[in-house]
């Protein structure tokens, strides 16, 4: 196996991980960290493409996946703000029982 | 494929096993953290030096830590609920997480860009990140400091407490 097949097995098995801890927790706060799994493993199959890819002297893995840090960080603030918000409200965050409630 | 990148890739994958399969929530945001710095480390492993530092300032210094802040704000870590859902709901979710895992790795092994010859390791200087992050990119740059901002302001004023106006 070459090293770029190893590092895009390894961020597709984080990818799975995240997305199934996603599907199957229940609190709100859990899938949100679901989600940030699988921007990490799509942030480095950016890096390992500009590593083993023929172009890296373009820079622009790097500088991907840099932005995409940025709008990770963003995405985080605002969604647990929003599971606050919503807490405060419910005062569960429970995924089930939201729905149950229906607000 | 070296040992260390074989070691640091374990290191992540259980980080994040044990980040979704926790039962309180604490733990799960400290495992989550363990994989950051996993994953952080993988960077520094592939050459980008750079892009590993920042993973572990932004991911393990600020998200992780965001995290335990909302678990603890929201007393998560003593709520009696199960932190499953149903099995069978679970098994459907793990069954979809399998089958795109299967997809992506047929996709893999089936693709030619894994059959490139080795690369010599890419020079990225920091030099040559801001250079590239000040020119070429200077505009999606200020775009995105833009976004944090309104993003930051957005997150306080949602969060913020509500005055008990007149109704």
């Amino acid at each position: 196996m070459t090293p770029l097949a190893g590092c895009l097995l390894a961020s597709s098995m984080l990818f799975a991980v995240g997305l199934a801890g996603a599907l199957t927790r229940r609190n709100a706060i859990l899938v949100l960290v679901g989600i940030e799994l699988m921007l990490n493993a799509a942030n480095l199959n950016f890096v390992a493409f500009w590593r083993f890819g023929p172009h890296s002297g373009a820079l622009t893995g790097m500088v991907f996946v840099l932005f995409s840090i940025g709008v990770a960080a963003a995405e985080a603030a605002v969604g647990l703000a929003l599971i606050l918000a919503v807490y405060r409200h419910t005062k569960t965050t429970d995924l089930r029982q939201l729905i149950r409630r229906r607000g | 494929m070296s040992a260390p990148f074989l070691i640091l890739a374990a290191v992540t994958l259980i980080g994040a096993c044990a980040a979704m399969l926790f039962r309180g929530l604490v733990h799960c945001a400290l495992a989550l953290a363990v994989a950051f710095a996993g994953i952080g480390a993988l960077y520094l492993n592939l050459g980008a030096q750079f892009l590993g530092l920042a993973q572990l300032l932004v991911y393990v210094g600020a998200i992780a830590v965001l995290i335990v802040f909302v678990v603890l704000l929201t007393r998560g870590g003593d709520s009696d609920s199960p932190p499953l859902s149903p099995a069978p709901r679970q098994f459907t979710g793990i069954l979809v997480a399998g089958a795109i895992f299967a997809i992506l790795a047929w996709a893999i092994f089936h693709s030619f860009a894994i059959h490139t010859p080795g690369m010599p390791v890419p020079q990225a200087t920091i030099r040559q990140l801001g250079v590239a992050l000040m020119e070429s990119y200077a505009l999606p740059l200020e775009v995105i400091g833009l976004m944090l901002t309104a993003a930051l302001i957005g997150a306080v004023l949602v969060a913020m407490k509500e005055k008990p106006g007149p109704q």
